[in-house]
């Protein structure tokens, strides 16, 4: 975090001082990296963000969201963009632009047991492939690209996403968390039913 | 009470429906949301044969030359504005043999060349060239060949509306008093400058494309289908935006408006008390506390003004049958058949105030379709399933039908009650009734 966050601000499940221009500012930076080419990555490089790739994807499949949740930083974005390429979230709408405490929100939220949307609740199951890693030269962060399918069954209809996945993990003492994980749809702009199952 | 009627065993042939017996003063039958013979008559006359259907917005259409692709009911569409500047509408069908002439979103053009055999049309829809024109005999007039054109568009306030009907009246009478509310809802926006954005909220439901319209006017569901948001904005303690449709709202000061010819407003404003009162009321949006800083720090006494642009407007008003104006939002009703709509949530920015201000604006235009839209068209799907049984015939719209004290009468004529009243339903079935049963034998 860029600016200092006053201490009342600091519980970001709560709080939401930090998405600043800064915050946006670093996010377009950190997409338009996301886009680029690559250098190849070593083999032990790849294995660690293939395995950190399927159990994340893992925790949302069995709906542990809490647990999914915790994967994330204080300072994590989760975004679904509408536009195709992304585009410049500072005028345009997202299907998801989820900081901390919206991601608490929206987890609350499958939870209530109260979403219409979500009786029954959306069964998932998702490959992920074309899995490629780079280090971000400026904050040394690691960025992970890689490619989608969810399946969903809900309300006796089968449903498919493809997209692309672009995450910006963080080392913690704790492993890797997540500080950016971008949402690219293939029909993120097209006519979609009930976009409420989790990415 | 309407006089009770049977209806015939065997559904009517189409062009011959008794309409007057599928709509009575309390209740419509539910063939009109299953029947595609009904469906494809309103697709003629409720979407552009008789009256005006909202197009596009003028932001949508910027420069002259300047075209967007859009749909009238089921008909490909194509405004233009012309070099002048003027708008047109077109239909996007080539009149040599019906392909599509124009197969992008939007952009500019000042002529449309179709992909299939090269004729080439201007943009008000004069045929302009056909490849190797010797192939035709001399009968053949270029003149009587066309695009076929929209014969009204018009535009109120930004606001485009096509109608086929040479005789329609002026869009300014035919929207009546829903004119005042788009002008309240535009002239939120310093100089009235309203941006439709490209990225567009584009949902689909499996069901007829009416239950957005029934429902875009219904102040009775929230505090039911909309459960799981309240329950959400509780989270951290006090109840938000919304609260008030679960606390008796009939007892509140909220009200719904009968505009005439289907339109229809809830006005929520009443609900909040003062300047920075939309902005306090707020589920909380990502980045809300450094801008709240921001704008208080840069903006001091104009602050409050400021923070409640980036909120909704607070009325829900309803233009028959397409337009549906919430929020920051302009929604637009679209059918895609009689058990298939989408519900296009077009978000806005605004000019004349600092850039954060719409970026804020941004954040609180997604919240809706993420937690509270969702939940909605599952009910409009369940309903379109519930409607699936035919021994079960009416679809009831009668809470407020003659209970005294709910109704009133304006110093204007305009009829207003609590806002959980289904008049709005009662009347834009009139409006309906009354189009789909012109120009048939009844
Ligand atoms: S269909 Fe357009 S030129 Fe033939
Ligand atoms: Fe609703």
């Amino acid at each position: 975090m860029s600016r200092r966050t006053p201490a009342e601000y600091a519980d970001t499940s709560s709080w939401s001082y930090h998405v600043d221009d800064r915050f946006y500012a670093e996010l377009a930076r950190q997409s338009a990296l996301l886009r680029e080419d690559w250098p190849d990555a070593g083999v032990a490089e790849i294995v660690e963000a293939q395995s950190f790739l399927a159990r994340e994807a893992r925790l949302v499949d069995v709906g542990r969201f809490n647990d999914w949740l915790e994967q994330f930083t204080d300072d994590c974005l989760y975004w679904v963009p509408v536009t195709a390429g992304a585009g410049d979230p500072t005028v345009e709408v997202s299907h998801a632009f989820d900081d901390r405490r919206r991601l608490t929100d929206r987890v609350y939220w499958l939870r209530t047991g109260l979403a219409f949307s979500q009786i029954p609740a959306s069964r998932t199951r998702r490959l992920i492939g074309n899995v490629e890693t780079t280090v971000d030269p400026v904050t040394d962060e690691r960025l992970i690209r890689s490619t989608f399918v969810v399946h969903e069954l809900r309300a006796g209809v089968t449903k498919t996403y493809p997209g692309w996945y672009g995450h910006v993990l963080r080392r913690t003492g704790d492993g890797w968390r997540i500080k950016l994980k971008q949402v690219n749809l293939l029909e993120s702009d097209q006519i979609h039913e009930n976009l409420t199952l989790v990415f | 009470m309407t006089v009770s009627r049977d209806l015939p065993a065997v559904a009517p042939a189409p062009g011959r429906t008794d309409y007057a017996a599928l709509v009575r003063e309390d209740r419509v039958h539910r063939s009109v949301y299953t029947e595609q013979h009904i469906f494809d008559e309103e697709m003629v006359k409720v979407f552009g044969g008789r009256s005006w259907v909202y197009l596009a917005h003028e932001s949508q259409l910027p420069e002259p030359n300047s075209f967007r692709s859009v749909r009238m009911g089921l008909r490909p569409v194509i405004v233009t504005r012309d070099r002048r500047g003027d708008l047109h509408a077109v239909f996007n069908r080539c009149s040599h043999r019906a392909a599509t002439l124009c197969r992008e979103e939007s952009g500019t053009a000042k002529s449309f060349q179709c992909p299939y055999h090269g004729w080439t049309f201007r943009n008000t829809g004069e045929l302009v060239g056909t490849p190797w024109p010797k192939g035709f005999g001399p009968s053949f007039d270029k003149s009587e060949h066309g695009l076929h054109k929209v014969a009204r568009v018009e535009s109120y306030r930004g606001f485009v509306f096509g109608t086929l009907n040479e005789s329609a009246p002026s869009v300014v009478d035919w929207l009546g008093p829903a004119a005042g509310w788009l002008d309240y809802w535009v002239d939120r926006a310093p100089g009235g400058e309203v941006v439709v954005r490209s990225a567009a909220h584009r949902m689909g439901y499996r069901g007829n494309w009416k239950l957005a319209y029934d429902n875009a006017g219904d102040g009775y569901h929230p505090a039911f289908s909309h459960r799981s948001l309240l329950e959400m904005a509780s989270r951290m303690g006090d109840a938000k935006d919304m609260a008030y449709f679960g606390r008796s709202p009939d007892e509140g000061p909220m009200r719904t408006y009968m505009l005439g010819n289907g339109h229809s407003v809830i006005d929520q404003r009443p609900n909040y008390d003062g300047p920075g009162s939309f902005w306090a009321n707020q589920r909380p949006q990502p980045g809300r506390e450094w801008f709240e800083e921001k704008i208080r720090a840069e903006h001091g006494a104009d602050a409050d003004r400021l923070l409640d642009l980036t909120i909704g407007s607070q009325i829900n008003l309803s233009i028959f049958p397409n337009l549906l104006v919430i929020g920051n939002q302009i929604q637009v009703i679209e059918p895609l058949g009689v058990d298939r709509t989408q519900l296009t949530w077009h978000a806005t920015t605004i000019g004349g105030v600092p850039p954060e201000v719409n970026t804020m604006r941004m954040r609180t235009q997604e919240d809706f379709p993420a937690f509270g839209e969702p939940d909605d068209q599952a009910n409009f799907e369940e309903v379109q399933r519930g409607l699936a049984a035919p021994e079960a015939e009416w679809v009831l719209m009668n809470r407020g039908l003659d209970v005294p004290g709910w109704q009133e009468v304006g110093p204007d004529g305009v009829v207003s009650s609590t806002a959980t009243d289904e008049l709005h339903m009662r009347r834009y079935y009139a409006a309906w009734l009354e189009m789909m049963s012109e120009g048939t034998a009844r």
